[in-house]
């Protein structure tokens, strides 16, 4: 199982701050996983088009071809704004 | 060499602050401290509050790379980083950068590196609260160009 989760302004689009999917064969890196929630769920698939969405893997950013593995934590997050 | 990292609810006493940066630390002729506070105002509309969020774990994680960094980069002994979290009113402190270094050149740099790092790298979220209602703050692309500046 792969953990995703959302955070800001994406998680309140989404209504959603998380989830579990399976690591099956069609799920490689961080893109695929992408694909697969807007797959699942159509009416995503326009919230991840908007904006730019950044992504991180086990807490570190990652680019959407960034490989993973069944344990993961992939999430999911709009451009940060702190300081 | 030490890192503090705080991510906290709370508010921090500056002189507190500067006190553990020079505290039996002689060998450090030079201590430079950034605090940034809530402006009362954004893009001209006025702000009632912030809401600031962030991703537990991968806050602190990306705090510590910045710092490894910027002790690559100069030579930086006491880095003490504290940025907080929830909701905060206009005037409250939001973040604390502080360096201390033997001389004041890389101190400058190194506070100023990690605090336009922090602003682009580290997972945090602000939320306004203005008179037409709650919005997610967009980032600034000018946060990006002074980054990549370095």
């Amino acid at each position: 199982m792969i953990k995703v989760v959302f955070f800001a302004a994406l998680r309140d689009k989404l209504d959603c701050e998380g989830l579990t999917i399976a690591h099956t064969d069609n799920i490689q890196c961080v893109a695929d996983i992408k694909q697969q929630l807007c797959e699942q769920h159509p009416h995503w698939q326009s919230v991840f088009a908007q904006q730019s969405i950044l992504s991180a893997v086990n807490h570190t950013m990652t680019d959407e071809s960034f490989a993973v593995k069944s344990g993961d934590e992939v999430a999911f997050f709009p451009p940060v704004t702190g300081g | 060499m030490t890192d503090f990292i705080s991510i906290q609810t709370q508010d921090f006493s500056v002189a507190e602050q500067l006190q553990a940066l020079e505290e039996d630390n002689v060998s450090d002729g030079a201590t430079v401290i950034f605090t940034g506070r809530v402006r009362d105002k954004n893009e001209g509309q006025q702000v009632h509050s912030l809401t600031l969020e962030h991703y537990p774990g991968m806050t602190e994680k990306s705090l510590a790379a910045i710092i490894a960094q910027a002790r690559q980069r100069w030579q930086i002994n006491r880095v003490r980083v504290i940025h907080r979290i929830g909701q905060l009113s206009i005037g409250e402190q939001i973040v604390f950068v502080g360096v201390t270094s033997p001389h004041r050149g890389d101190a400058y740099a190194a506070n100023e590196f990690i605090m336009d790092y922090l602003k682009i790298e580290a997972p945090f979220w602000k939320k306004e609260s203005t008179n037409d209602g709650d919005k997610w703050l967009d980032a600034k692309q000018q946060d990006n160009q002074k980054a990549q500046s370095w």
